[in-house]
């Protein structure tokens, strides 16, 4: 039962820039941008006040929740992973479970930075107005790290493991590889796996007090996500949800599923905030290690890499980055995958960020394309010495990518990268 | 305030929690929350809250406890009403 082959089975999304796959795909083929200007983060005093959030209508949850799990729901980070979630199992094939037993062979890895923040916040005004007795049955439940999970787990009627992975802004990259680690050891067959970021000022707020937001946007948001540009001053903060499900590779074909991609392999690693490396920046040595150890734990040779979906936030760090890339792979000017990042047109993220941005990745696979960065005409002179301008496109490439490899660098120094191979 | 008008003003309050439509349909004072209509235990103290809301009144610890029996929660409700 070792090293089973693990393959991709169903995609769900909620981004900025879409809340279903189909929009999604349709918009990261198209360059559309999910950042908007939000007045509040004006009124709030933010430095930077545009950011991304998925838009739907609060009716649409009807399709997910019920009456009495949308009763005092105030927790944004929930319904994008339920809505994220749910979609991907459906589009998997399968329907939910309504027998008393629980689908042994089924799990669920659902990451989170923070979860529940509105509802945490509900919850501090009434325990410091003296009004604990009036929190409700649901203050645990949404503000859980662990609630996206178990309300997953619930719904679905899961019986394998039913976990919430967190490291930051390589969560959702880390579920990935936790739910293939399970299913390729023969621990699980069906591993619904992805993450999910709450969105709004509390969540967003830290991130500005560390000046680490772009401020010069507030009347153009479109443009304000810059990755690899010469322009870039910061990233834009985004929020959403992204859902996989990961399957064995002998149970997709024995119940004929339709098959996305496959995941060769991949690694995570942490470079110990040394040499470099602190709680907000990667060290170098490590972020390499982690890449060449995805590589070889694949079985692939760095050549056969066709494209890179990078971490790439739009701040200084970019250009190390690609420098690694390019130091890890023994590969630059012309030689050099093609590489995109989807914070151009939805912003980070955070915890949700390697899971939507490897859905982007898979969807690039099974379609035949590499989308286009958008806001990098002006391509950082310290990115343009390593590769060739062409191998960062503007535009979508309608080409068809055999290897991808995606890759998400968290705080605490931590490193997260998956290969994604076209299945045949 | 009749005693049908509270049971109705009750029925209402509980029925978004109720997992058994049938019990429901046929609630009576004998009906068991838990029981009889399947809520959830962990929602019995949103039900409290929300008769807390629609009342005006504040149901104490003890109080609430009794309160798993349509029978037994009208009595709370009335003795806290009569109370203001």
């Amino acid at each position: 039962m070792k090293n089973r082959r693990v393959v991709i089975t169903g995609l769900g999304v909620v981004s900025p820039n879409g809340t279903n796959v189909s929009n999604f795909k349709r918009a990261i083929q198209q360059g559309t941008s999910g950042i908007r200007y939000i007045e509040q983060l004006k009124e709030l005093k933010f430095s930077c006040q545009v950011a991304g959030f998925p838009v739907y209508k609060k009716n649409y949850l009807n399709n997910y929740f019920n009456s009495i799990q949308l009763k005092g729901l105030n927790a944004s980070g929930m319904e994008y992973g339920v809505i994220s979630g749910i979609d991907a199992w459906k589009d998997a094939g399968f329907s939910i479970n309504k027998t008393d037993t629980p689908n042994w062979d089924c799990g669920v890895i659902f990451g989170t930075g923070i979860l529940g923040v509105d509802k945490f916040r509900e919850a501090v005004y009434k325990v410091d107005q003296g009004k604990v007795r009036r929190l409700g049955s649901t203050s645990v439940t949404q503000t859980m790290a662990s609630g996206i999970s178990a309300f997953l787990g619930g719904m679905l009627g899961c019986g394998n493991v039913v976990t919430t992975n967190s490291s930051a802004c390589s969560t959702g990259t880390e579920a990935i590889l936790m739910g293939y680690d399970r299913i390729s050891s023969g621990k699980a067959e069906i591993i619904l796996a992805g993450s999910t970021s709450d969105s709004g000022p509390y969540v967003w707020g830290g991130f500005d007090a560390m000046r680490i937001l772009p401020y010069k946007y507030n009347d153009n948001p479109t443009v304000a996500s810059r990755p690899m540009s010469a322009t870039a001053s910061g990233f834009v903060p985004g929020s959403g949800a992204g859902a996989l499900v990961i399957e064995s590779l002998d149970s997709a074909l024995k119940r004929g599923a339709s098959i996305y991609a496959e995941i060769l392999g991949g690694h995570v690693n942490s470079g110990g905030q040394r040499n470099g490396g602190s709680m907000t920046a990667p060290n170098s040595v490590a972020v390499q290690q982690c890449i060449t150890k995805a590589i070889e734990n694949s079985n692939i040779k760095a050549t056969q890499i066709d494209a890179i979906n990078g971490h790439l936030t739009a701040t200084g760090k970019d250009s190390t980055e690609i420098q690694n890339w390019s130091e890890a792979l023994g590969r630059s000017g012309i030689d050099f995958p093609y590489v995109n990042s989807l914070k151009s047109m939805i912003g980070h993220c955070l915890a949700a960020s390697g899971s939507i941005e490897s859905v982007a990745t898979v969807l690039q696979l099974k379609e035949n394309f590499i989308f286009g960065n958008i806001n990098c005409e002006d391509l950082h002179p310290d990115i343009a010495s390593v590769v060739s301008r062409d191998r960062v496109p503007v535009q979508t490439i309608y080409t068809s990518p055999n290897i991808i490899a995606k890759a998400s660098f968290g705080f605490g120094d931590v490193n997260a990268c998956i290969i994604f191979k076209k299945y045949n | 305030m009749t005693n049908e008008e509270l049971l109705l003003k009750l029925k209402t309050i509980i029925a978004p929690y109720v997992q058994n439509q049938n019990g429901l349909d046929s609630l009576n004072e004998n009906t068991d929350f838990i029981k009889d209509l399947e809520i959830n235990s962990a929602n019995l103290v949103d039900v409290i809250l929300d008769v807390e809301d629609e009342f005006d009144i504040e149901i104490d610890n003890e109080s609430m406890e009794k309160m798993i029996t349509v029978k037994a929660s009208l009595e709370v409700i009335e003795s806290k009403l009569s109370a203001k």
